[in-house]
């Protein structure tokens, strides 16, 4: 099955989780910018299996017009996406069920900045260097290495087990909660260092203390911040050395800019800190505009938040997925015991329409 | 006998978030800190092959540091560290004699290195010194970084060092040589630069899909070899 392009929206582009083992060589991970959001979009079409690997699209405030060349499953996540299908409103973080010839258009944001659409079976564009993420600088990865533009016609994978069990009518439509929206200004967690010798005490704690701006020079590589400059200590210049998504370098005119998900492996300028593993997703669902505080804490804090996340997420998706499962009897059934020669006997009578 | 561990910088152990540390050898570039990056890439890379150390996710060498990114579900800080400071005291130089040299056919000058008479005018010297001086080294590349497969590269005699052009230009094509200050290079991939071009080889340092996509890997030396227009095209055929 085939999914076409109606109107590619102002930059959507194919992700998975990224595209790992290469950063030695200087390649970029790239991948999904909110990687719990695109999970979850996977598992509402029932990607269970592929939920971390299989791709998704990821939109940028305005999403795609897209036309199913058959019957399939879709679901839509990240911030508070506007739906549409065949210009009905419907709702985000549920399984729809999508015919035939139906577009499915995803408008404007009114909570976040990127939207994650999943499709049964998932976007089955070859794999490059072993992820479909679009890398956009190198033009490789995804659809033809670009974002998508009218016209272009996107494979999809075979029908996971599920999606067939709910087009036969066997398995109910998952659901998951909304997040609701973020306040006005988000605390942002973030571990001191590598570089913070290269500022004083008195500069960090400034630095938490001020709130910054996410400014319009901001993509999928980084977000320039606006604020309070952040003056460098140590004149020497840095040895250039690694990078990860999350690391807040201070260049030489002291507007912090965060490396995300399309990150330069390494650079030269210093890494006062890097964001909370915990605190990404909502760091890139920021739109420009949206100001930060940031608040510093151990790695040790860090990781325990990290787990703690973990073990929430893991019972979320089971609760979505029970929830896809149709119960055994309809609610009309009754129950009865019932005495046989001592032994007792549950029946359960449900009526048959 | 002399203790050569003593003289060496104390290795700093820098974090980078919940994710990943960077093992810090030193504050200079230079072989000696950069071989014992490497030898730690290869004791972790090997214990991960082995699954002694499971949750290491990806080793990134730099000038000075390794970058180790791991899974924290799978592996704590603490644990890493220690661990980190045990591999590090004990830490073996891989042997020379295992060197590897890679020979880069270059084109020098001409079309492909427009800038090669201005570099040898600035030096007072003829275009074939230049080339004899940039071609004599054997280069340790650093690391790689900035793009897919770009090579930092050391050891270039310091007669040829050159400033930056004062306008960038907008396009360089993938596998020009070039001269940034003290530095010696090669773009992997077609990108805007400032770097004195003063020759092209038609190697690809990065090809999605190649079997080995991208030529280099840090630890290992090059070695540029004078080529003439004709085996430049007749290699890109």
């Amino acid at each position: 099955m085939n999914i076409k392009i109606i109107n590619g929206g102002l930059l959507t582009t194919v992700q998975d989780e990224g595209r790992y083992g290469l950063q030695a060589s200087g390649m970029q991970v790239s991948g999904a910018m909110d990687m719990p959001a695109a999970a979850l979009a996977n598992l509402l079409v029932g990607n269970d299996e592929l939920a971390d690997t299989a791709a998704v699209l990821e939109t940028t405030y305005l999403g795609p017009e897209l036309e199913f060349q058959a019957d399939g499953l879709a679901a839509v996540t990240g911030g508070i996406p506007d739906v549409r299908l065949d210009g009905q409103c419907v709702q985000p973080y549920r399984t729809l069920a999508v015919k035939k010839g139906q577009h499915l258009k995803i408008g404007a944001q009114s909570c976040g900045m990127r939207a994650y659409i999943a499709v049964a079976g998932g976007f089955a564009v070859p794999k490059v260097l072993g992820s479909r993420a679009t890398n956009l600088k190198l033009g490789i990865g995804g659809w033809q290495g670009r974002k998508l533009t009218a016209g272009d016609i996107l494979p999809v994978g075979e029908l996971p087990g599920y999606a067939a069990g709910v087009l036969a009518g066997k398995k109910r439509l998952r659901q998951a909660e909304a997040p609701g929206c973020a306040p006005e200004v988000r605390e942002i967690r973030a571990v001191l260092g590598p570089q913070e010798d290269y500022f004083t005490k008195e500069e960090i704690t400034a630095f938490c203390r001020e709130t910054y701006t996410v400014s319009h020079e901001s993509d999928r590589m980084g977000y320039r911040l606006q604020g309070r400059p952040v003056q460098k200590a140590k004149q020497q210049d840095l040895i250039t050395d690694g990078i990860v998504f999350g690391s807040i370098q201070i260049p030489p005119n002291g507007q912090p800019i965060i490396m995300l998900a399309d990150h330069q492996t390494t650079g030269g300028y210093p890494k006062l800190a890097t964001v909370a593993g915990v605190d990404l997703p909502e760091l890139a669902q920021a739109m420009p505009g949206t100001k930060l505080r940031f608040k510093m804490i151990t790695v040790q804090e860090a990781q325990e938040l990290l787990r703690r996340r973990h073990r929430k997420q893991l019972a979320e998706l089971a609760g979505v997925k029970a929830g896809g499962e149709m119960p055994l009897y309809s609610s009309k059934a009754r129950r009865y015991n019932l005495k046989i020669s001592g032994e007792i006997f549950e029946v359960v009578v449900d009526p048959v329409d | 006998m002399a203790d050569i561990h003593r003289k060496q910088a104390a290795v700093r152990f820098l974090t980078l978030g919940d994710s990943a540390v960077s093992v810090e050898f030193g504050d200079s570039i230079s072989l000696a800190v950069n071989q014992r990056v490497m030898a730690l890439q290869q004791v972790l890379a090997a214990k991960a092959a082995d699954n002694e150390l499971p949750g290491i996710r990806e080793l990134v060498p730099t000038y000075c540091s390794l970058m180790v990114l791991y899974d924290s579900l799978v592996l704590d800080y603490d644990t890493l560290i220690a661990r980190l400071e045990e591999l590090t005291d004990d830490l073996q130089l891989p042997e020379e004699k295992n060197k590897t040299v890679v020979e880069i056919p270059v084109a020098y000058g001409g079309e492909y290195g427009p800038d090669l008479a201005e570099v040898a005018a600035l030096h007072g010297m003829t275009e074939a010194e230049v080339i004899a001086c940039h071609a004599a080294p054997e280069y340790p590349v650093y690391m790689l970084g900035f793009v897919a497969g770009f090579p930092y590269l050391g050891g270039m005699d310091s007669r040829l060092a050159t400033p930056r052009r004062k306008t960038p230009r907008l396009k360089i094509a993938a596998g020009s040589v070039g001269i940034a200050g003290g530095q010696t290079g090669i773009y992997s991939v077609e990108s805007p630069g400032g770097w004195q071009i003063i020759g092209r080889t038609p190697l690809q340092l990065y090809a999605a899909d190649r079997e080995q996509p991208i030529l280099l890997s840090a630890g290992q030396y090059i070695k540029f070899k004078p080529i003439l227009e004709a085996d430049f095209k007749a290699m890109m055929e």
